[in-house]
């Protein structure tokens, strides 16, 4: 018998691995990220307080657009070569395997995202004592973005031309986390108790994480056949 | 009866445009689904008939080739 | 205890099902849609705030409701398909997705054309609407990856598991109301059945506004009946059974011309 902790971190160690083979691939979406964010000042107006104003929304969006931009990765390329099947052959049970992948994802795409965050808040003049919301609403939210991009990117792995369905999917499943991860950055501010939406984030983050895998594998078991 | 005269009934107290397009869309979308289904059915039938034509012309030409 | 469901499994028997049906959602559907649109529309009373304009929540509020209601019955579908591997229940799935998209187009344009006599404006981000809006990108979504795929089975699947997904969302869609409470009015009707209130709706306009709500459910349910129908139809039109259904038809066709 296997442990199923040690497949995980078998796994979780080959995705990282590969991942590092392809620096420039890792470094796109933070590239992006930075680029957008600094876009946005040239764009609307360097006013620090239409900045700060528009500072939550513009650093969540543009971290969602970047998940979504490295989501490809996730199991394309596994897809392509045949190592998805033989991780549907594994001798643990598939969420445990998605998961890994999810985690891999996240480890990639947004502790990067986590690391440069005060680095945005403070190009886009987001007052200090909201940082800390910032962050944690980044903390929690990007688990989320992670788990239900597997989804979408599972469903569509096998199709040629994915891209713009996989945006229109992922959409709707992640309007309601951005609202209220702007809301709790906003509230916090505004000088307001941010805990409301931070719990509600929370709760997307526990609901994503324990369910998405079902879907994810569901989703798999698809596109393989 | 709420209006004094067809005119009024038209006017809907001034949200005669609003009103009156809000019901127009409705119907029509509806009009238009059900359009959709019942030509639908129309061209399955079509395809059928085609196809049974066609199988019974296979058959006589084996029958004939056949004798 | 689900052995009933079993033999719908045969498009056969969910197509004779079908067939029995219809005209249950037909024929109320056409009579309380016309009873229910000239009360609303020409005897009940008008809104002491509104005026006439009110009276596009004959036709808003219904197709709102059941954007809703046919999405959870899609996703319900969607769950028969995936857990008793149901082709037709697939089938259903499809069949419910666009009328399922065209509530809810109708939900947003009737809303557009009363927020702009109400609130001087056609659309807002208000919580309601946004959600409406991404109930749209969920039926487009299904819709959208149903036809990606080349194999229809595969389809009909991945568009079940996002049905499932998507479902999730609906909650979310229904206390939004309650969570961000900005232009929209709360919902009138949910309040009576949710929390015992009384409705702050008079009776004169509220009972109109119910048979409007049984027309809609019965004339989209008798459009997804026909569609699903068809779709029975195409997928087994070298079988017996649908080629002897066609040719009958086509001979009342022809003693009807």
């Amino acid at each position: 018998m296997v442990a199923t902790r040690t497949v995980f971190l078998q796994l979780v160690k080959r995705d990282v691995r590969v991942a590092l083979r392809q620096r420039s691939e890792l470094l796109n979406p933070l590239i992006f990220l930075l680029i957008v964010v600094s876009l946005f000042p040239l764009g609307v107006g360097p006013g620090p307080d239409i900045l700060a104003r528009i500072a939550p929304g513009v650093i969540w969006v543009s971290a969602l657009l970047s998940a979504m931009l490295g989501l490809d990765r996730l199991f394309r390329d596994d897809f392509r070569d045949g190592a998805l099947e033989q991780m549907m052959l594994l001798p643990v049970s598939m969420e445990i395997s998605v998961l890994a992948k999810i985690a891999v994802h996240w480890l990639l795409t947004a502790l990067p995202v986590l690391l440069i965050a005060p680095l945005l808040a403070l190009l886009l003049n987001l007052p200090t004592h909201a940082w800390g919301v910032l962050w944690l609403t980044l903390l929690f939210g990007t688990p989320v973005l992670s788990a239900a991009g597997a989804i979408g990117v599972a469903l569509t792995v096998s199709l040629n031309k994915g891209g713009a369905l996989l945006s229109l999917l992922l959409l709707p499943l992640l309007i309601p986390l951005l609202i209220f991860a702007t809301a709790a950055v906003e509230a916090a501010v505004s000088g307001l108790s941010a805990a409301g939406p931070l719990a509600l984030i929370g709760a997307f983050m526990v609901l994503s994480l324990t369910l998405a895998p079902f879907a994810v594998k569901a989703g798999l078991r698809v596109s393989v056949n | 009866m709420q209006f004094d005269s067809w005119s009024a009934f038209i006017a809907m107290g001034g949200y005669g445009v609003y009103v009156w397009s809000a019901f127009f869309v409705t119907f029509l979308c509806f009009g238009i689904l059900a359009l959709e289904a019942v030509w639908r059915r129309n061209k399955i039938r079509e395809e059928a008939q085609r196809q049974q034509a066609r199988s019974e012309r296979i058959q006589k030409a084996k029958r004939e080739s056949s004798t | 205890m689900w052995r009933w469901l079993h033999p719908y499994a045969k498009s056969e028997a969910t197509f004779a099902l079908n067939q029995k049906l219809l005209p249950w959602f037909l024929i109320p559907g056409l009579v309380l849609t016309i009873v229910g649109v000239i009360w609303g529309l020409a005897y009940a009373p008008p809104d002491y705030q509104q005026g006439e304009s009110y009276r596009i929540i004959f036709v808003h509020v219904p197709s709102a409701i059941w954007s809703m209601g046919f999405y959870v019955s899609m996703a319900i579908a969607g769950l028969i398909a995936l857990v008793w591997q149901i082709r037709t229940a697939e089938l259903a799935l499809l069949a419910i997705a666009p009328v399922g998209a065209v509530l809810t187009f109708i939900s947003l344009f009737t809303g557009a054309v009363w927020g702009q006599p109400m609130w001087g404006t056609w659309w807002v981000w208000d919580a309601r609407l946004t959600s409406q809006l991404i109930l749209l990108f969920l039926y487009l979504g299904v819709m959208a990856l149903y036809v990606a795929f080349e194999d229809e089975r595969a389809g009909g699947k991945a568009a079940s598991i996002l049905a499932l997904v998507g479902v999730i969302n609906i909650p979310i869609i229904h206390y939004s109301v309650y969570w961000w409470n900005t232009l929209h009015q709360q919902s009138t009707i949910t309040k009576v059945i949710t929390r015992f209130e009384s409705p702050s709706i008079a009776p004169e306009m509220l009972w109109p506004l119910l048979v409007n709500i049984f027309a809609m459910m019965a004339l989209a349910g008798a459009l997804v009946i026909m569609r699903l129908n068809n779709e029975l139809l195409r997928r087994e039109v070298h079988r017996p059974w649908a080629q002897a259904i066609l040719n009958q038809e086509k001979k009342e066709n022809q003693n009807a011309v």
